[in-house]
């Protein structure tokens, strides 16, 4: 079984172009271009260097002891919240912003929930010194504050969406519209292993570089490349997908993924994509979708801005089906739980997003020998506010 | 001959007019098709509201997002069309994002199309490699026409593509644009106007978005077999309501 993208752009039977005719030209050129660009030698070396001067990579992978101890296994956290900008939705954003400078472009845009992919591409753009519009829901704008004041510190606009929900999936429509409104200079950031293809592929292996340092890492820590488990969250799944990529093909690896459960899967107030998801098509691309039953597109729900997205991306999907990786449901009290224990016993404050990943501890019960790799994939300064008032601090 | 055809045949420029059913009430989409044929309309596509129209405009947008708070659903516009070839001779078009067409179930969605008398369909996320593959064999035996978009950044030849798999018409999208966000046709149209006649293609050509009067009219249609006008009827729509249909047609020509 393969996991990767196949040559028409399909992981199984998700993924695909699905576009308007306004998008093909942008779309077509992208994925005539984006395997070439990125194996060119300059690109690489500056891709690379970037990672290292800029980002601050490789990220630790870190024993955590005393969460090893309490739950008797061995578990090690991939450290991306230490990346630039607090997550690792930057490792993307430069890659995206390299390729867009390539490809001639000269104007950025991108779509953001809770305003870290917005703030990492406006970073980027900042570096490269590209104009950048990011999209953000009307609702998010209000609830994410400080995210929105870095992005214009950046240099940024942000644009609000007013339609829809006013949230992640809006913003996104908005992008889109933008793109198609804009065809020949811009291009579109997105920040999600989500989209039509070669997005989800080119977004994955831009975040490949995490499963590839823990290859490594592990080596000099364990001894052997293979951890039992990888797990991280998923909202579209793109610090999943860069955390599983180097596994997908180790049956030995165990893959486990975690989704938000909200207030809990059958509340109405859920993300658990595999589990109210079915087939559809959102963004361009055909996956599992949270939708009614004549097929418009559902309003998910989670505590984490990161996460409430009602598709999941194409490559998950594949995943949930053919039981590659086995899919959690975490709920909002869980992963809150989660992430307080996290900063009691390892002193770090991890986003709720992670804590998600981190909450599959208590649902999952692994072997004292096991080594377990989670992803930490962003730090908690964002979410302050949403633990301030969950916990009443 | 499908009626997309056999209207196209008439030596007259086409007026087309869309607008999103279930808008501005749930029940009047049987009134505003048959009011539009009454006003020398030649042909209507119906649309099938769909939660995150992506390739549309706040208009279109806003009215679809008003007929789904209306209660629209495939199945209750499919009810309300039924007796529809009863009292309408005019081709009827539904045009829609493709998952809910998905989640009726593709051969089911076409069967019922083809039992009340809907002539074509136009799925502006359905990309035409993928309907060749997929979709064209179920689309033929219910004798559908599926009309495909091209912009003025789609290369010449990938118009050449597209008007060999395509019947009909193909729907000629005026400006780089989301739908109803422009207004005026200026030397860019033009060029791109005549660049595609000049590709004498098999099939002819409709433009759409951008178009709003009389004049806008008149300009798309000097080098193409018709116009469509969406964005613009909604606003009447939201205006006047479904009352005045007349005026507004008048007005174009």
């Amino acid at each position: 079984m393969l996991y990767n993208v196949d040559e028409k752009g399909y992981y199984g039977q998700f993924g695909g172009a699905y576009i308007p005719e306004m998008l093909y030209p942008n779309v077509e050129e992208l994925r005539q271009q984006y395997l070439k660009i990125m194996a060119e030698p300059d690109f690489k070396a500056e891709f690379d260097q970037l990672l290292k001067d800029y980002v601050g990579r490789p990220s630790p992978l870190y024993f955590a002891k005393r969460l090893s101890e309490k739950y008797n296994t061995k578990i090690y956290l991939k450290r991306e919240d230490l990346n630039h900008t607090g997550a690792h939705k930057i490792n993307n954003t430069i890659g995206q912003i390299l390729v867009a400078k390539k490809l001639g472009k000269k104007r950025i845009i991108a779509e953001t929930g809770a305003g870290q992919h917005g703030v990492a591409t406006a970073t980027v753009c900042a570096l490269m010194g590209l104009e950048c519009i990011v999209y953000m829901g009307e609702i998010d704008i209000a609830r994410q504050a400080p995210n929105v004041a870095r992005m214009k510190m950046l240099g940024a606009t942000v644009r609000p969406a007013l339609s829809g929900s006013r949230t992640l999936k809006d913003a996104t429509n908005e992008a889109i519209r933008d793109w198609i409104n804009n065809p020949v200079d811009t291009h579109y950031i997105i920040g999600s292993a989500i989209g039509p293809h070669p997005y989800p592929d080119m977004v994955t292996r831009f975040q490949s570089v995490i499963s590839e340092e823990i290859k490594w890492q592990l080596k000099e820590k364990e001894g052997r490349e293979n951890p039992d488990y990888v797990v991280a969250c998923i909202g579209g799944g793109s610090n999943a997908a860069g955390t599983f990529y180097h596994f997908l093909h180790e049956p030995e690896v165990g893959i486990i993924a975690v989704e938000a459960a909200g207030k809990g899967i059958h509340s109405g107030h859920s993300a658990a994509t595999s589990k109210l998801g079915k087939v559809g098509i959102i963004h361009g691309c055909k996956t599992l979708l949270m939708q009614t039953p004549d097929g418009q597109i559902t309003e998910p729900y989670s505590i984490s801005a990161g996460l409430d997205y009602p598709g999941v991306g194409p490559m998950h999907a594949h995943l949930a089906e053919t039981g590659r990786a086995e899919f959690f449901s975490v709920t909002d009290d869980d992963a809150m739980q989660a992430g307080l224990e996290l900063c009691k016993l390892e002193g770090i404050i991890p986003a709720i997003e992670s804590s998600h990943a981190l909450a599959v501890l208590n649902d999952k019960k692994f072997k004292p020998e096991d080594v377990v790799v989670i992803c930490l994939s962003g730090r908690g300064d964002k979410d302050l506010n949403n633990y301030i008032e969950y916990f009443k601090i | 001959m499908n009626r997309i055809e056999q209207k196209l045949q008439e030596d007259k420029k086409i007026l087309s007019i869309y607008f999103s059913a279930g808008y501005p009430n749930l029940n009047d989409t049987v009134q505003i098709i048959q009011d539009l044929e009454k006003n020398g309309v030649d042909l209507i596509e119906i649309g099938l509201p769909f939660s995150d129209p992506l390739a549309d405009g706040p208009t279109i947008q806003a009215s679809s997002t008003a007929a789904l708070h209306n209660g629209m659903t495939t199945q209750i516009l499919f009810d309300q069309l039924k007796d529809i070839r009863k009292t309408v001779s005019i081709p009827l078009i539904i045009m829609g994002y493709f998952n809910p067409m998905l989640q009726y179930g593709v051969e089911a969605f076409c069967a019922k199309c083809a039992e009340i008398g809907i002539d074509g369909l136009i799925i502006p996320d359905l990309p035409v490699d993928v309907y060749a593959e997929e979709y064209k064999a179920t689309f033929d035996k219910y004798g559908l026409i599926n009309i495909f978009l091209i912009t003025p950044q789609t290369s010449d030849e990938r118009i050449r593509f597209i008007d060999s798999v395509s019947s009909g018409f193909i729907y000629m999208v005026s400006s780089a644009s989301v739908t109803g966000s422009q207004a005026g046709f200026g030397n860019v149209q033009e060029n791109y106007f005549k660049r595609i006649a000049d590709l004498n293609l098999k099939n002819p050509q409709i433009v759409g978005f951008g178009i709003n009067n009389a004049e806008t009219f008149n300009q798309a249609t000097q080098y193409a077999k018709g116009a469509i006008i969406g964005s613009a009827f909604i606003k009447h729509l939201s205006e006047e309501g479904s009352g005045k249909i007349a005026d507004f047609v008048k007005a174009i020509r």
